[in-house]
């Protein structure tokens, strides 16, 4: 018997995969050594989606931090940059202080709700296309199939001997997946410094300790998770398969076996009549094909990242052996039982689940978009001296000292007027002030400037241990004003 | 207990090889370390040899080490050379600041932020090492002790005079200290206790607080013999002579009648270090502008700004 024949025929001209769910909960043990999953090529409408996606996500990646956008002579212009060094971040005409990272607890808020609608309508469309996990993974199996040949060739090689043949597939494999996780740690520390400065400093040596670092573990993190640990990370490290289950519900589109038509499934003979049997032939590609190693046969399962590759899988065969196409398909729970009771579908994506998602989405939209284009570019806040808390002068007067931040986050420099609002009394004392024009505070461009404070309240002007002040700057040319609450402590009915 | 097994055997469901050892009917499983644990541990073995060679690391017979007693290695590594070594670049980069400040007068220093904040940090660095302990952190003061925030200076509060004082101290061993002295007047028994209580109920009446009417004209009466030489007839005090207003809010030992009593019954003798020796001149600078601009420095004071209206 030649080595071909030792396959079951699952269909005239289609051979039984020996793919086998090595990763589905009820075959895989914790004490057991993991087994190497050999995903087979996929072809079709999905696998080009896939390709599609990785392609529009890794250009993302890589082209962005080379992004420009002017901001001025004394502003970076790189269009995406986290600046740690210069406590900013800018996101094209958007730039962020350090005080405003709620803008980013925002965006994070805003992800996770789009992620959930997302994933209440069409399953787990994160994992199965736009995960950084699964699109490098996919690249890195690419790499793989480019070296080492598709599944059956994989698998001979891994048990083969070794040989030179062996050794330069695994060495080129290994060579290019490191140089992959190379460039994909350093893009990451592109976008924390001039991307193009950065570039010719890394290969230079140049470049900042923390840049290597951090290229350094994403390049192993990348080399791992991708390379070696794959399908490991989805089933044991990341904790959305565990939260999904909240997220989805019967009414979802998720990646489905059509039971209602598959079942009663068995290899399919020549001549053999479809009737009084289900379409599935038991071929086992869409095994053959998943990168996580589960059977999707067996219904919805935590291990299934819905990558939709054993659509394409199943497609191929239907229309070899004449079937219509959509045994396995993006299908609801609920229609799959309708179809099983002779049922037409009903797809609702308008529910209570869907709404409130949606709805908590738009809010959250609207409150970072409102904070956005109202952010002020003057800020003002200001601390009073609580060491000593208040100076009791010869005459009795009482003196308060107070640090007054000025944020001028405009790219001009400004010349405000300071107001102290409260008992017309009080005397104010700027540190530093120009002569003849005391109340005048000078701010330069993208700056924060701390003015050092007195206020002296007389003494025949005191009437309570504490009065409430404001303090009030006005940009002379803009107009811009900004206040800030404080108050003056006079230790009276101490 | 245990019984040796020579023969090896291995557990059923995990396949791995027993230890042999039985306790009670439980086997013991010989798990092997699993290999990235013995990988990085071989590694950490390796990584220590390296570090013997490279950095100190063994105790080192006398002599054979130079003055240490310890190996140095090949990068001769000294964490008492590092701190040495950053302290110097922490003393070059504030070298800068230091000379810009030298000379400059105390309107100079205000109104160059870059100075005014270097002599804020500076002075507040040095202030906190070398005064607040007497003076408090804020340099609020205590009784005794002078508060260094309001407009009172009994040795002058301009920038100059805050540095004399600083530089020469009060009351020290040095020539040019500021001195002043006053008598022990219970103690040295000049003023029987009936008399002093009058005198505190007279200088207190001098900034609105009352007493007998007796007492206090008692009080005046004694007052203009013994005290009015150097606190002056009308109480305001004499700076030349060093001796303090009597008729204001602030009260140096205290305002309670009681610590006036008391101030008046042993002549305080309050002492502040010579700082020159001690300090460099640019320290000095720093911290007598610092203390001047916490807002009480005279010439300047507070009290003569303008208004917020």
């Amino acid at each position: 018997m030649s080595e071909q024949q030792k396959h079951a025929m699952a269909a005239p001209g289609i051979r039984q995969s020996k793919a086998e769910a090595v990763n589905a909960a009820d075959t895989r043990e914790l004490y057991q050594k993991r087994e190497q999953i050999y995903p087979k090529l996929a072809h079709g409408k999905f696998r080009s989606l896939k390709w599609l996606v990785m392609a529009v996500t890794l250009g993302i990646y890589y082209i962005v931090p080379f992004l420009r956008w002017d901001r001025g002579p004394d502003a970076p212009d790189q269009a995406v940059l986290v600046d740690f060094a210069g406590r900013r971040f800018y996101f094209f005409f958007i730039e962020i202080w350090p005080q405003e990272v709620y803008y980013i607890t925002g965006l994070l808020i805003l992800a996770a709700l789009a992620l959930f609608l997302a994933t209440a309508l069409v399953g787990r469309v994160w994992c199965g296309y736009a995960c950084p996990q699964t699109v490098w993974t996919d690249l890195f199996i690419w790499v793989e199939r480019l070296f080492e040949g598709d599944r059956n060739a994989r698998m001979r090689l891994d048990k083969a001997k070794w040989s030179f043949n062996k050794a330069w597939r695994k060495l080129g494999k290994h060579t290019v997946w490191l140089l992959i996780a190379l460039a994909t740690g350093g893009a990451w520390i592109l976008y924390f410094h001039d991307a193009y400065d950065t570039l010719a400093n890394f290969f230079t040596g140049q470049a900042a300790p923390s840049s290597y670092l951090f290229a350094g573990v994403l390049t192993f993190t990348t080399y791992t998770l991708a390379g070696t640990m794959r399908e490991q990370v989805c089933t044991y490290m990341c904790p959305w398969p565990r939260i999904q289950a909240a997220m989805t519900d019967r009414e979802a589109l998720n990646v489905t076996y059509r039971f209602d038509r598959g079942e009663p499934r068995g290899a399919h003979k020549k001549s053999e009549s479809w009737d009084d049997r289900g379409d599935c032939i038991d071929c086992k590609q869409c095994v053959a094909v998943c990168p996580m190693g589960v059977d999707i046969r067996e219904g919805s399962q935590l291990e299934c990242i819905q990558c939709a590759l054993c659509i394409d899988a199943c497609d191929d065969i239907m229309k070899k052996v004449g079937r219509p196409t959509g045994l396995i398909t993006y299908e609801t729970d609920d229609n799959v039982e309708r179809f099983e009771r002779g049922e037409k579908p009903r797809y609702r994506f308008f529910r209570a689940r869907t709404m409130v998602y949606a709805t908590a989405f738009l809010i959250v939209a609207a409150v970072m978009l409102g904070a956005l284009v109202n952010r002020s570019e003057l800020e003002l806040n200001s601390q009073r001296d609580r060491n000593p808390n208040y100076v009791i002068l010869s005459d009795g007067s009482v003196r308060n000292g107070y640090t007054l931040k000025v944020v001028n986050k405009a790219n001009e420099p400004r010349i405000m007027d300071l107001v102290v609002e409260g008992d017309p009394s009080i005397q104010v004392r700027v540190l530093g002030a120009p002569e003849g024009d005391p109340m005048r505070l000078d701010i330069d461009a993208d700056r924060t400037r701390d003015f050092v404070l007195y206020l002296t309240l007389p003494a025949d002007a005191i009437d309570g241990p504490r009065e409430e002040l404001r303090f009030r700057v006005t940009d002379r040319s803009t107009g811009e004003t900004a206040t800030t609450p404080t108050m003056i402590i006079t230790g009276a009915g101490e | 207990m245990s019984d040796n097994q020579h023969d090896v055997e291995h557990d059923a469901h995990s396949g791995t090889q027993t230890t042999g050892h039985t306790w009670d009917g439980i086997k013991e499983l010989d798990t092997p370390l699993p290999r990235w644990w013995l990988w990085i541990f071989y590694a950490c073995c390796a990584w220590a040899v390296v570090y013997w060679v490279l950095m100190p690391a063994w105790p080192a017979l006398p002599g054979l080490a130079g003055e240490t007693d310890h190996t140095r290695g090949l990068r001769d590594h000294s964490e008492r050379a590092n701190v040495a070594a950053a302290v110097a670049d922490l003393q070059a980069q504030r070298a800068s600041g230091f000379a810009a400040l030298e000379g400059a007068s105390i309107e100079q220093i205000e109104n160059d932020p870059q100075l005014l904040g270097f002599v804020r940090a500076a002075g507040e660095s040095a202030f906190g090492d070398n005064c607040a302990t007497c003076h408090g952190a804020g340099a609020q003061g205590f009784v005794g002790y002078p508060n260094l925030n309001d407009d009172v200076w009994l040795w002058g509060g301009s920038y100059e005079e805050i540095r004399t004082t600083i530089r020469f101290g009060v009351r020290t061993d040095h020539p040019d200290t500021h001195f002043s002295q006053m008598p022990s007047f219970g103690r040295d028994e000049l003023l029987s206790r009936s008399e002093i209580a009058d005198v505190a109920d007279y200088v207190l009446s001098l900034s609105g607080h009352e007493a007998e009417a007796e007492a206090i004209a008692h009080g005046a009466t004694i007052y203009q013999a013994q005290c009015a030489s150097c606190h002056m007839a009308d109480g305001t005090g004499d700076r030349l002579q060093g001796a303090p207003n009597l008729t204001d809010r602030d009260w140096l030992y205290g305002g309670e009648r009681q610590q006036v009593i008391d101030t008046i019954y042993r002549g305080p003798f309050g002492v502040m270090p010579t700082w020159e020796d001690r300090l460099d001149a640019a320290t000095i600078d720093a911290l007598a502008a610092y203390v001047y601009l916490l807002g009480g420095g005279e010439s300047e004071g507070a009290a003569n700004g303008p208004t917020g209206r």
